[in-house]
């Protein structure tokens, strides 16, 4: 019996049709994945499901438990039991994980709070999610994946019937993501009827019961699990065209070593007696691509942050030289000015100045490269932002679109123009393709390519193990603050880097 | 978030956009200028004509002069995403210590300018090395710096107020620039125009302006098409460099109908095309924005942030100090309560303009119109005899209005 159905639901914002016709339909009791790239359609078509669209906002018809639902805000859609977890949590890190879960819906009589209540419920709902943690700690002592779970078992206080969540894996690691997928399998078994938005097709295949695929706004297919799902077919209809390759052909001959780092310590900023970095070595060489794979804590971002500019941790020793010749990388504009770029994992709140052009954010790096004596040559400003945006093939009508418009993919292609326009020797990338959609993944892999064809050395930090295996020439594996082994590509294999990381 | 996303659906939208859609992208900027003229007409209807007659626009310039000498570094100071409400204890703490320097001690006045300039810097370099160095909330060190210089003026002057000025110093404020042009031109004018006298220099400068105005735009507009650049449409880009040159004109001849140029209008003239041209066409104009957009990712970009917010203090602080001599100047007198409350205004005066409070937003140009908006209200209240409860009141209000309206604008286009 279908718990929820969507009909020919519409929705058109000025110039856009953001979702043309899309139907949707969740039978009681299964999990069900929506997939599709960025800007398919799945967030408008779930901020229609819990409301924040309201009613009369859109065009089609919603029946939720047999009944037609018009939903005027969120709180509507709540009463009836249809709980959204977005992918930015919604919790208040100052407050207690008893607080956060009973936030607006406190355990109180006129007003005053039933603490020993509120506890005692945390409790259960916190042993019914799998998560050993008091009442009391606050929500920021604890981590993304933890945090995940305390949403969850937020939405289990509201008695829910629909459970969203929107792309929950993406900020955790392999073994916290596994545990939430297993959870999700048991709220199942309990009955509650889940909706998953995914990009990682392989969770998809592990957890759902049929699978919506939503392209360019509208239905393009439904897949039933119970007669196989194959991961080729769903990007296949995601994308609309066939992917045989996931990562770009390429042959590489690396050169002569072209940065090396040795002894590399780094102690915590805050906390002066943590070590962050224990004597971390390596090297890259011309024309290579490198990969730093390591769990999520384990140090890979602290390792290149602190490198590029000291921009991370205290008390740093150790020496990178470039070259053969020891460097100064005490500033970010002398890393610069050395040849090293390092394009962060965090590229809304540490790569673009979002409310700006891209031209703006462009150029951002190297100012002096379109400026005589300090002053701006602004048309010389705008060639350079046209070449690199038909260079990395940025999809935007022009350089003058504010950097917060553009897509996840060409949000990151922006950012690493800003950075190819300092004409480094070594870049290095950090998570570089997180939260973008597959094919612009694979442009972004054929621009590494590129750039290791022209003989830059590549230096590429990931999570996903498929990618760095796809991609790199030699793998360092990182764990907690060490790198603890090398592997060239030939030898790498996932089980491999994983017991490097568990042995350690 | 997908339809920002989708940006091959977007292109269409922006490539075919009308006068109207162009219109409402930009209804900030010129909104303002319609408000200002909008307000300058109300005025001029309701006071009889008294706002816009020669003596009154003269003055309007000088009561606002100290305002847009500081509303130039405080347009800094806030797209840097910091505030400094020290500048108006700074600017009575300055004036103060030029009344010190002058009437007591009997010092030059150049060299006291020299001084006080210099004192201005150094309190707006204390400042900002706590703001900067030391990660504090601007809002603190910049309140205590309130209360501190607001003190230190009161025990400078013993309480009282020190004055007079000698006259060279006076001129600073109240001096006009001497007709260069034969003064028989200047009767040959005034007889054309049916006025007492005319100071041709200020009426050439001011066509001159125009045309150097004029002159700007059209060579931007061709650069812009050379590159394939989408520009305004041509009919507002006519009306508005139409409105700018007329205007600067009219301003001029009003003010050669009088005395002509005041020192002051040069001072200010010059900083504000100076300022302008900083924040919008070098690299540390641009760092500053980018400052004031994304600290962090500023930082990560090679950015020294922490100089420039550095600098945007110090630099506060030297104009919050010529404001002070002006302000000195044109009260000849130095007294503890000058400057009180005026950082309140020239905030406003920015915010009015467009800035943002998180910074990153906001032009010199924005700012300057901002102060005058507020300057016109002032002016053409008290001519009316408005008590200043209700002009008060009434500022408030605009400026509620006017960032209110920037909200409202940023959300429908969001």
């Amino acid at each position: 019996m279908a718990l929820l159905s969507m009909q020919n639901i519409s929705k058109t914002f000025p110039g856009v049709k953001a979702l043309d016709r899309v139907s949707l339909d969740v039978q009681k009791g299964e999990i069900h994945a929506v997939v599709g790239e960025n800007g398919a359609g799945k967030s408008t078509l779930m901020k229609i499901l819990s409301g924040v669209y309201a009613h009369g906002d859109y065009d089609g018809d919603i029946l939720f438990d047999g009944k037609p639902a018009r939903f005027a805000g969120i709180s509507d859609s709540e009463k009836q039991g249809i709980i959204i977890i977005h992918q930015e949590l919604a919790l208040v890190p100052q407050l207690s994980i008893a607080e956060n879960i009973f936030l607006g819906n406190e355990c109180a009589s006129k007003g005053v709070i039933d603490w020993r209540r509120t506890n005692q419920f945390t409790e259960e709902l916190l042993a019914k999610v799998g998560l050993v943690e008091a009442p009391t700690t606050k929500v920021d002592n604890i981590g993304v994946g933890k945090q995940q779970l305390v949403e969850i078992a937020k939405a289990l206080s509201k008695d829910v019937k629909l459970l969203i969540l929107d792309e929950p894996t993406a900020a955790l690691q392999e073994n916290d993501s596994r545990k939430l997928l297993d959870l999700m399998l048991d709220l199942k078994a309990q009955g509650v009827t889940c909706i998953i938005i995914s990009h990682k097709l392989n969770e998809v295949r592990y957890v759902a019961d049929s699978v919506t695929v939503i392209r360019d706004g509208m239905t393009v297919s439904k897949l039933d699990a119970s007669k196989g799902l194959s991961e080729d077919e769903i990007v296949r209809d995601m994308v609309g065209r066939d992917m045989t390759h996931r990562f770009p052909d390429h042959k590489r001959t690396p050169g002569k070593v072209l940065l090396e780092v040795e002894g590399w310590n780094v102690w915590h900023p805050e906390h002066a007696e943590r070590q962050v970095i224990r004597d971390a070595s390596f090297n890259v060489r011309a024309g290579e691509v490198v990969g730093i794979a390591g769990l999520m804590g384990s140090g890979r971002t602290e390792l290149a942050m602190s490198i590029f500019g000291r921009s991370y941790g205290r008390n740093i020793s150790g020496e990178v030289r470039l070259n053969g010749k020891p460097v100064d990388v005490s500033s970010v504009d002398r890393a610069i000015d050395a040849g090293i770029s390092y394009v962060t994992e965090d590229r809304k709140a540490l790569g673009l100045v979002l409310d700006e052009t891209i031209r703006f954010n462009t150029t951002l790096a190297n100012l002096e490269g379109v400026s005589s004596g300090s002053v701006l040559k602004r048309n010389e400003e705008t060639k350079v932002a046209e070449r690199y945006r038909e260079a990395l093939a940025i999809r935007t009508p022009s350089v003058f679109q504010k950097a917060v418009n553009l897509s996840g993919g060409n949000q990151q292609k922006v950012v690493l123009a800003k950075w190819l326009f300092t004409a480094p020797e070594v870049l290095i990338l950090d998570e570089p393709t997180r939260g973008i959609d597959v094919g612009a993944k694979y442009e972004i892999y054929s621009i590494i390519n590129d750039l290791a064809a022209e003989g830059k050395g590549v230096v590429m930090i990931s999570s996903e193990m498929p990618e760095l295996l796809g991609m790199c020439d030699r793998i360092y594996v990182m764990n907690e603050g060490a790198l603890v082994g090398e592997l060239a590509a030939g030898d790498a294999s996932q089980e491999r880097i994983m017991s490097l990381i568990v042995n350690e | 978030m997908e339809v920002a996303e989708s940006d091959t659906n977007a292109a269409p939208a922006v490539r075919t956009k009308g006068i109207g859609a162009y219109i409402s992208a930009n209804l900030r900027q010129y909104g303002l200028l319609f408000a200002l003229i909008a307000v300058m007409v109300f005025f001029q209807i309701v006071t009889d004509g008294t706002l816009l007659r020669a003596v009154n626009v003269t003055n309007l310039l000088l009561q606002n002069s100290y305002i847009i000498i500081m509303a130039l570094g405080m347009l800094v100071v806030i797209v840097s995403g910091n505030i400094d409400l020290s500048v108006g204890s700074v600017m009575g703490f300055i004036g103060a210590l030029a009344a010190v320097l002058i009437v007591e001690l009997n010092q030059p006045v150049i060299l006291t300018i020299l001084i006080c300039l210099v004192t201005g810097g150094l309190i707006g370099a204390a400042q900002g090395y706590w703001v900067a160095y030391w990660k504090i909330p601007s809002f603190i060190v910049t309140l205590a710096g309130m209360l501190v210089f607001r003190g230190l003026s009161l025990w400078l002057l013993e309480g009282q107020s020190v004055g007079p000025f000698p006259k060279e110093f006076q001129l600073i404020a109240t001096g006009f620039v001497p007709d260069i042009f034969p003064a028989g031109l200047g009767v040959w004018l005034a007889e054309m125009f049916g006025a007492r006298k005319v100071n041709v220099l200020a009426l050439v400068t001011g066509i001159a302006a125009a045309a150097l105005v004029v002159w700007i735009g059209l060579r931007q507009r061709a650069q812009n098409k050379a590159y394939g650049i989408e520009d305004e449409p041509k009919s507002f880009f006519i009306a508005r460099t139409a409105i700018i040159a007329a205007a600067l004109i009219f301003v001029m001849y009003k003010l050669s109908l009088f005395r002509g140029m005041p020192n002051v209008l040069i001072t200010m003239g010059v900083l504000t095309v100076i300022y302008a041209f900083i924040t919008e066409t070098t690299t540390v104009g641009r760092r500053i924005y980018a400052l004031g957009g994304n600290q962090k990712a500023a930082k990560l970009s090679g950015i020294k942030t922490e100089r420039l917010t550095f600098l945007a203090f110090a630099n506060m602080g030297v104009l919050a100090a010529a404001a002070g001599l002006v302000f000195a100047a044109r009260l000849n007198t130095a007294t503890p309560k000058a400057g009180f409350a005026l950082e309140l205004d020239v905030i406003a005066a920015v915010f009015i303009g467009g800035a943002s409070m998180s910074g990153g937003v906001g032009t010199i140009v924005g700012a300057v119109v901002g102060a005058f908006l507020m300057g016109v209200l002032n002016n053409g209240m008290s001519i009316m005899g408005i008590g200043i409860d209700y002009q008060q009141m009434i500022k408030g209000l605009v400026l509620l209005a006017a960032v209110i309206f920037d909200v409202y604008n940023k959300n429908k286009q969001g």
